[in-house]
């Protein structure tokens, strides 16, 4: 992907200081999409935390999953609070769902025309847009039907 | 119901409010809109301000108690406490925290306080000017979700489809909220009246469920509430507005990372709203008058569907003007125009107009009412919602 869905100018991604989730973000940049799952009891969780909410074990293990869900809400902002999306127009947020990950759920955005229709339940999969200008370099996770 | 209970124990005896401003036009310092809120309330309570010893209040209010105590003179600083988390959610909390310092006798006259100048500071409304992000919103802001009608907008749209709620729904609270600010004339938008098509007319924030006239306004303001015992409140100039339950928290996971809260499509009462009841020992049919945070109409939907007025498929009859709308609607809701159309006093204008319902002051007062409920801050977490009753329902 040459070009980025929202412009440049957006918040950078860095990953976190205390080192919580350095894995997701190397994954991204070699197209891996890397989630959490409890090395105890086997329980799938996102976003990163450091504790198992299920059986509350700190043996967080890191496992790759395929980039594919459903849609399972949405929204489209139109008025922009950030001054990179002042020329931007609409856009639209999803929301997915991953199924074969214990339901775990990832924002992003849905590819394709920005009036496009969004139908909850509708497949996805997802892309990885790589932002290598950055100071430091990122890879986000964006999401478009999938065929 | 257990013995462990604020019930009647505390009543609300002062109410006061700085003139509301629309964003950056308040004359006067944040700090000093607090002062002015303060002096008002304690007017209005017929007390020293000198006599206040305790403050409460949320959202890591900017005006410190300490600096408001010296202001004040106040000789003997008993009780200085700030909700943790959840922004408006905590304002039914803070005065459960500063009520509850009452009942047991960590002081003995608190003031719940806010006070907020978006135009002097970060407006709520827009992204904060960071270029990095880390953390959760690592995860939304690069991909625009940063304010907050973005952050819990997907909530709202999961809630609407799961029940088949139309717009039609979110319409009819805006035009409740903006009808009684007609008659409100401490209302921002006194004299800016709303109709249906002027409603349906505005221009998406997020679409599906944030027209411009869904969203709360963004104001410099403050307001204040005393708080004292029962046995004290009886010997003041107004009618006592009584704490009969107050309840805060949120349900499973609800403040888990990256929009995975276990119920998502809610406005995080699932579990507030029945200890709220148990404690104070009524049922929905029993409030007389609502108030509920207006953040965005979608909130105040699910809250008062997680609060019993009305089943989830059933928000498309309930919400209609003429439900809502005082003195004869079925559940009279946000009687001073709310966050929407009064001003966003990060909801502590609603408690007040709680307790104008509850003396019969209200400018949309509704007949003879004996209970009032507040809920506040609907889908962040924590949330807080709150029962006052006059004293025939001790």
């Amino acid at each position: 992907m040459s070009e980025s869905y929202l412009p440049a100018g957006m918040p950078a991604p860095v990953p976190a200081a205390d080192g919580l989730d350095l894995p997701y973000w190397e994954g991204t940049r070699q197209g891996l999409l890397m989630v959490q799952r409890c090395g105890a009891c086997g329980n799938w969780q996102w976003g990163p935390e450091w504790m198992c909410h299920k059986c509350n074990s700190f043996e967080i293990k890191w496992e790759q999953v395929d980039g594919t869900g459903v849609i399972y809400s949405w929204e489209r902002p139109w008025h922009p609070v950030h001054p990179a999306l002042k020329e931007r127009g609409r856009y639209t947020a999803v929301l997915v769902e991953l199924p074969h990950a214990g339901n775990i759920r990832m924002v992003g955005n849905l590819l394709g025309p920005d009036d496009q229709d969004v139908v909850i339940g509708a497949s996805v999969e997802a892309m990885f847009e790589p932002h290598d200008d950055a100071a430091t370099p990122y890879t986000l996770v964006q999401w478009r039907l999938a065929d | 119901m257990s013995d462990r209970t604020i019930r009647g124990k505390v009543a609300a005896v002062g109410i006061g409010e700085s003139t509301y401003y629309k964003h950056g036009q308040s004359p006067d310092a944040e700090f000093v809109l607090a002062l002015q809120a303060i002096m008002r309330a304690a007017e209005d309570a017929g007390i020293d301000p000198k006599e206040i010893d305790g403050f409460a209040s949320y959202s890591n209010d900017r005006s410190d108690p300490s600096r408001i105590a010296a202001a004040l003179g106040i000789p003997d600083l008993k009780f200085s406490n700030m909700q943790f988390g959840g922004g408006g959610g905590g304002v039914a909390a803070a005065v459960a925290n500063g009520a509850a310092a009452v009942a047991c006798g960590y002081a003995d006259c608190v003031v719940v306080f806010r006070a907020l100048a978006q135009g002097q500071f970060q407006r709520f409304g827009q992204a904060a000017p960071a270029p990095t992000v880390s953390g959760d919103p690592a995860y939304l802001a690069p991909y625009g979700v940063m304010s907050p009608a973005q952050k819990y907008g997907m909530r709202a749209t999961r809630f609407m489809h799961d029940h088949g709620v139309k717009n039609d729904v979110l319409r009819a609270i805006a035009m409740t909220s903006y009808k009684h600010a007609q008659s409100n004339p401490r209302a921002v938008m006194h004299g800016r009246p709303l109709d249906a098509e002027a409603y349906d007319n505005s221009r998406w924030i997020v679409e599906p469920i944030n027209r411009l006239f869904d969203c709360c306004q963004e104001n410099d303001g403050a307001a204040a509430m005393i708080l004292v015992s029962a046995e004290r409140a009886k010997d003041l100039r107004q009618k006592p507005a009584y704490i009969l339950g107050a309840e805060q928290g949120s349900d499973h996971r609800c403040g888990a990372p990256v929009l995975n809260a276990t119920n998502f499509g809610s406005s995080s009462f699932a579990t507030v709203a029945p200890r709220l009841y148990e404690t104070a020992g009524v049922s929905p049919g029993d409030i007389d008058v609502l108030q509920s945070y207006e953040n965005f109409t979608t909130g105040v939907m699910m809250a008062v569907v997680e609060h019993g007025f009305c089943q989830p498929d059933e928000c498309n009859e309930f919400f209609t003007v003429e439900n809502l709308a005082a003195p004869t609607g079925k559940v009279p809701l946000n009687t001073s125009g709310g966050n929407l159309a009064e001003c966003y006093m990060h909801g502590l204008g609603l408690q007040l107009e709680a307790v104008r319902q509850i003396r019969g002051q209200s400018c949309n007062q509704v007949p003879d009412v004996k209970i009032a409920m507040n809920i506040a801050g609907p889908m962040v977490t924590p949330v807080s919602s709150l029962i006052m009753g006059a004293e025939e329902t001790l």
